[in-house]
């Protein structure tokens, strides 16, 4: 399945995901910047993305927890926001498109 | 200026790496002072995930952030360490004995032939909005511009305040300023708080009062008057449509996010903000100045507590040459030596 993610000057990455990962860690480890800075534990909220057209409304709806993390998420949008540490990589969501959102 | 302290070594961050190196130093009889822009000891197990489990600590199946922290603490009590929380390490200078004064942003100046950088990913400073232009409207004091915090509430008597955030700092703030600010006014990107129920309640309470008004919409813009004053912000709604409203204040409370900070300015060797170190004392290019757990980087490593914990132990051994030029170094066993037991005030 492949990622496509715009980080924040606006340039396209297409990324190979790995089944059961989670997005946040396949644009981490593929250079993106995202901090991630609690290491997936969807504690911190510092790996924010914009899902875009259309993808929000496929993926699995964010849990309690996630809804509370983002409280702590600079410029949130509803409808658009989550945590990518929380969005696991599965052939359903082969294409879904992800823009890194502001530090 | 008070006269600076005197010690080993001076450690920079207490998290669990900063933790444990007191207790391979304290073994070898160094004195720790240690410093943390935090108000308690953890790092990030007590900032970012004090009540998730760890799974991958050797010999502790499963253990939280707090949990590991507090074992850490009363694993190394016999040393008597010194802390030093709430303040954030500013300025490292070598001094002509050849020993480094460290000083933080609260004046205090620690004295030590050895400096341990144990920050992590450096200093836990708050989330700044990524509104533009907003710089320029921090740091103006009495309660007008922007502020991360609240030191006294005074400063907002009388003034208009506008708070953006959902957790208990925001909903915190909202309900203490309420009754002493001119007004007060709430921004949230959703109708509904992450913050404890309770202050949820008497936040909807003094809203039912008229005393704080709350509105679902974030901030896009900062508006000044011609000498750079904040005179109010652009306002944008869940149906996105934007007004002005008019502000002395805003505070923005989103969390503590981890920048470098003044460690890039310590004139240490840093690659990618990680401080390369040799995998044999993990000292950095500059003698005397060793890095240890996720601020450091060697072929290899992996940004885990257990190779914080081995490379705070090769560290020791390195430090006490360093401070102990002239003696002996005996590698000991805490099982078999009672010299040791005794240290840890465990033999009768």
């Amino acid at each position: 399945m492949k990622i496509v993610a715009t980080d924040r000057v606006g340039k396209e990455h297409v990324v190979e995901g790995r089944d059961g990962w989670s997005v946040m860690e396949i644009l981490r480890d593929a250079g993106l910047p995202i901090a991630a800075e609690c290491g997936g534990a969807c504690a911190c909220a510092t790996c924010h993305v914009y899902v875009e057209d259309g993808w929000y409304e496929k993926l699995s709806p964010p849990s309690d927890a996630e809804i509370d993390m983002l409280d702590m998420a600079l410029a949130v949008e509803p409808g658009r926001s989550r945590l990518s540490c929380q969005i696991v990589c599965k052939n359903e969501i082969d294409g879904i498109k992800v823009t890194v959102a502001p530090e | 200026m008070s006269t600076p302290i005197e010690t080993d070594v001076a450690i920079i961050g207490a998290g669990p790496i900063g933790l444990f190196a007191v207790f391979e130093l304290g073994l070898l009889d160094l004195k720790c002072h240690l410093v943390d822009i935090l108000d308690r000891p953890g790092g990030q197990c007590t900032e970012l995930y004090p009540e998730k489990p760890i799974y991958d600590i050797p010999g502790l199946p499963i253990v939280t952030g707090q949990e590991l922290t507090n074992k850490l603490l009363e694993q190394i009590k016999p040393f008597g360490a010194q802390y030093h929380f709430g303040e954030m390490a500013q300025a490292l200078k070598k001094l002509p004995d050849g020993k480094w004064k460290l000083t933080t942003d609260a004046g205090t100046e620690i004295v030590a032939p050895v400096i341990v950088i144990a920050a992590g990913g450096g200093s836990f400073v708050p989330k700044r909005p990524p509104v533009p232009g907003i710089e320029a409207f921090e740091n103006k004091g009495n309660g007008v511009g922007v502020h991360y915090a609240v030191r006294k509430m005074e400063t907002f008597r009388g003034k208009n305040v506008l708070i953006a955030g959902g957790g208990d700092s925001a909903l915190d703030w909202t309900i203490n300023l309420a009754p002493i600010a001119k007004s007060l006014t709430l921004v949230h990107h959703r109708d509904g708080f992450r913050a404890a129920q309770h202050s949820v309640n008497q936040m909807r309470e003094l809203e039912k009062e008229g005393k704080v008004k709350f509105h679902v919409a974030s901030v896009k813009q900062l508006l000044g008057d011609e000498n750079g004053n904040l005179m109010g912000v652009t306002l944008s709604g869940a149906d996105k449509k934007e007004w002005t409203h008019e502000t002395d204040a805003f505070l923005p409370f989103f969390g503590l996010t981890i920048k470098l900070g003044p460690i890039a300015e310590f004139g240490l060797n840093l690659h990618e903000n990680l401080i390369p170190v040799d995998t044999a004392k993990f000292e950095s290019s500059t003698p005397g100045i060793f890095a240890i757990g996720d601020i450091n980087s060697y072929a290899g490593k992996l940004k885990l507590i257990l190779s914080g914990f081995h490379e705070a132990a090769l560290m020791a051994q390195a430090a006490f040459h360093v401070c102990r030029p002239n003696e002996k170094l005996r590698f000991q066993y805490t099982t078999s030596s009672s010299n040791l037991q005794k240290k840890l005030g465990v033999t009768a």
